[in-house]
């Protein structure tokens, strides 16, 4: 399958009468965009706020993040499957992004699992998004609403905005076209015989209950290991439905630029040979664990690769399934390199992960998600703080009265991703 | 600026004070530096300067703990000190342990930035490098001169505040601490990175060795509940409505007893869970899902288990840490044994 995709470089972000790119500058209308929702009896209200990189601008609480993308040809949508969007196959033909934009969705706490987004001072060092120009879809639930449905409404809104702000990439000319491809097993094992065959194994949170993603629709959960195109991630396929710990948590924004993917691809017929992604779950019941361990390996087997890297969302239960799926597939002889955040403590002292095996000999880390620090206060929060105190990384007395902000990294979205997207790691002292 | 003020300890040996003979001598102070001392004062130049010196025997420290240590406290926390250094021990056992047991002290109590320095095999560095700094030296004194260099120097980053580097850039022991730093290059190109020396065969360093976490043996099964106090224990995060302990949502520091002896069933409008780590709903729609009180009762009423404890214990378990839950595991179980209980049921979430 072959995908290109095509960048438009957006420099800025504005309010204007209609939602459209002009000289690198995406204008979005307000009403527009809530138009699109707004009649959902989930919802009560709902503002469209600008935040920009180096703004005094805090985002907080953080459900999702999105990048606005539209496929301009090749078969499906971004995002299949979902809002309303066919269940078409994706991942051939061209997609343009509006690249540096961000859809981020905020909204009083569903779960404690929300984050923050600052888009300046120390907390902006660790979240992805503070370099994004973010189009905050801001909502106001109705009252006595259960959180379920809360959490469905404010998913639903962030991809309905994001694909419709994509709409307005669909007859730009790109600033950039890259061309991704990945032929039939066989094929592609031929292409580069001197390279190693290697995989991708990201596994999706799917604990369930507020800890979910979606497959072309399909609750995470309720799949079986499977076989993807990378290029498939790159058109929506899989999206995020989850509040996991907001540190760890792999926004749909993420998925759609998956840094593994996008490293995997830069020594791609160099150095070794990207043979594909398996994507498997995290479910909390052992069955589920045995059952989809033992798929990770087989498909691993079967596509005769020499190694595979495995990312995990979030921490704790999901870690004996980092264990399962790395021990497995080592097993059958193939190697493995993990890919995780850690939770020593705040002191450090402790273990990091929930789980080990002796397997599990190569490991990148990408941070440890208990380190407190002070975030400054900002002149603007978009959202509230309500709620910092009982979010994930919060404690009592972590809001300051100036508006300062007290906690462990792990409440600021995606500072220790596992896809390995920012720079931080830890190290023993 | 003025000078930091140091407060320094050595045995009775390096202060000159005897030999074997005398290691149990009980504590005292002298002003200013004595023996190692000067070196150490010396490589201090114009930034800091040790004011004091306490001296202490080895078999009396050894054998006194915590008198030893309460007098030496008395005796340092008089002196404001901005930073207390003990030693170097070199390969002295007794010295390592009375060198680390009061630096650890002094920090931990009087808030004193505390050093100390050893040689590798000194039992003093594996029950003290996770609470200290420990610098390396070689094995015997006849490395003072390099040791005291090296300990000085550290010390006064270390008062002063500055970052401290890797074990290896700075010359301590190994902590243990998982520390942040921002690396050159972003996770997912590290790893890919990785990945091709380890299918290559090449040397590779993982980011994270794996953790031994130690085994728990079982106690064995208890045939006959009939005459046994059962208490509930949990980590699903469920306190009384106002949380009154302030129990973290996650990465808890504390856990809570709170008293269930007036109820046959959870109530709802008296507790409710502030887990961060699951989805709350059907928890709050019957606590008793996560402290199953009700039935707890009901076997108690059938005489299957002897009786409940008065009490249950709640804590978070999402992202506490091992640390944490087995301090609060050591902590509430004596608690509990002095409460007579003889079985717990833990539910996790």
């Amino acid at each position: 399958m072959r995908l290109e995709v095509g960048k438009i470089f957006i420099n800025d972000i504005r309010f204007g009468e209609s939602t459209h790119v002009e000289n690198g500058v995406l204008y979005v209308n307000e009403k527009e965009l809530i138009d699109l929702f707004i009649e959902d009896d989930r919802i009560k209200s709902a503002k469209i706020e600008l935040a920009k990189p180096g703004e005094s601008v805090r985002i907080t609480p953080v459900k999702d993040v999105l990048e606005p993308r539209v496929k301009v040809s090749g078969s499906g949508t971004n995002f299949p499957g979902v809002v309303g969007n066919k269940v078409k196959q994706v991942g051939e033909g061209r997609t343009h992004v509006l690249s540096g934009a961000a859809v981020v969705t905020v909204g009083k706490i569903v779960g404690f699992q929300e984050g923050i987004v600052d888009m300046s001072g120390i907390g902006a060092e660790y979240t992805p998004f503070s370099k994004t120009l973010n189009i905050c879809v801001v909502i106001e639930p109705e009252e006595g609403i259960e959180s379920h449905a809360y959490e469905a409404a404010a998913r639903e809104a962030g991809l309905i905005v994001t694909n419709f702000i994509g709409e307005a990439a669909r007859n730009l000319e790109p600033d950039e076209i890259e061309v991704f491809e990945t032929k039939g097993i066989i094929e592609q094992a031929k292409m580069y015989p001197d390279l190693p065959r290697i995989g991708y194994v990201c596994m999706l949170q799917s604990q369930g209950l507020l800890h979910d993603t979606y497959v072309y629709g399909v609750d995470a959960k309720k799949i079986i290991p499977t076989l993807m195109n990378p290029t498939e991630f790159m058109d929506g396929a899989v999206i995020s439905g989850n509040c996991v710990a907001s540190c760890d948590k792999i926004p749909t924004y993420l998925h759609q630029n998956d840094p593994i993917i996008e490293e995997l691809f830069e020594k791609h017929g160099k150095e070794l040979n990207f043979m594909g992604v398996i994507i498997t779950n995290e479910n909390v019941f052992l069955a589920d664990k045995e059952r989809c361990s033992d798929g990770v390996a087989k498909l691993a087997r079967l596509m005769d690769l020499d190694g595979v890297l495995i990312t995990e969302e979030g921490y704790g239960n999901p870690d004996t399934d980092l264990m399962m799926n790395c021990k497995k597939v080592e097993q059958n002889g193939i190697k493995t390199v993990l890919v995780t955040d850690e939770f020593p403590g705040r002191d450090g002292k402790s273990e990091s992960l929930a789980d080990a095996v002796k397997e599990a000999d190569a490991l990148v880390s990408c941070g440890q998600g208990n380190i407190v620090i002070t975030m400054p206060p900002m002149d603007k929060v978009i959202g509230t703080l309500e709620d910092i105190e009982t979010m994930i990384g919060g404690y009592d007395g972590s809001l300051k009265e100036d508006g300062s902000i007290e906690a462990e990294i792990q409440i600021i979205i995606s500072a220790t991703s596992a896809f390995g997207c920012n720079k931080l790691t830890a190290r023993m002292h | 600026m003025s000078k930091l003020k140091v407060v320094h300890y050595i045995n009775n040996f390096f202060a000159g004070i005897g030999g074997e003979e005398k290691a149990d001598i009980p504590p005292r102070e002298m002003q200013g530096f004595v023996g190692p001392g000067m070196a150490l004062d010396k490589s201090f130049g114009d930034e800091a300067e040790i004011i004091a010196t306490v001296v202490c025997g080895d078999s009396y420290y050894a054998e006194n703990l915590e008198k030893a240590e309460a007098d030496l406290l008395e005796m340092i926390k008089k002196y404001d000190a901005d930073l207390f250094i003990s030693g170097p021990a070199f390969n002295a056992g007794r010295y390592g342990v009375a060198c680390g047991a009061i630096a650890k002290a002094v920090e931990e109590k009087l808030g004193i930035p505390s050093v100390t320095a050893m040689y590798e095999e000194n039992p003093g560095v594996d029950m003290f490098k996770k609470d200290l700094y420990i610098m390396t030296t070689g094995n015997s004194a006849a490395d003072m001169r390099k040791a005291v260099k090296k300990l000085g120097a550290f010390a006064l980053k270390l008062a002063n505040g500055d970052e401290i580097g890797t074990p290896e850039d700075e010359g301590y022991h190994v902590r243990g601490i998982r520390t942040n730093y921002f690396h050159e290059k972003r996770g997912a190109k590290r790893a890919v990175e990785m990945m091709l020396k380890k299918v290559n065969n090449l040397p590779y360093a993982t980011e994270y060795e794996m953790p031994d976490f130690g085994n728990v043996t079982p106690m064995p099964a208890i045939m006959d509940l009939s005459d046994k106090k059962i208490a509930l224990v949990t980590s699903g995060g469920v306190v009384p409505t106002d949380n009154p302990d302030r129990i973290e949502s996650s990465s808890a520091t504390k856990y809570g007893i709170y008293d269930i002896s007036e109820y046959d069933s959870m109530p709802a409008d008296k507790f409710t869970t502030i887990h961060g780590g699951y989805d709350r709903t059907y928890a709050l729609q019957d606590i008793n899902r996560v402290v199953p009180l009700d039935v707890m009762r009901d076997l108690e009423k059938e005489g299957v288990i002897g009786e409940l404890a008065d009490y249950y214990i709640a804590t978070t378990g999402t992202g506490t840490s091992v640390g944490n839950a087995r301090g609060f595991g050591e902590e509430y179980s004596k608690k509990l044994l002095a409460d007579g209980v003889q079985a717990v049921i833990v539910t996790s979430t």
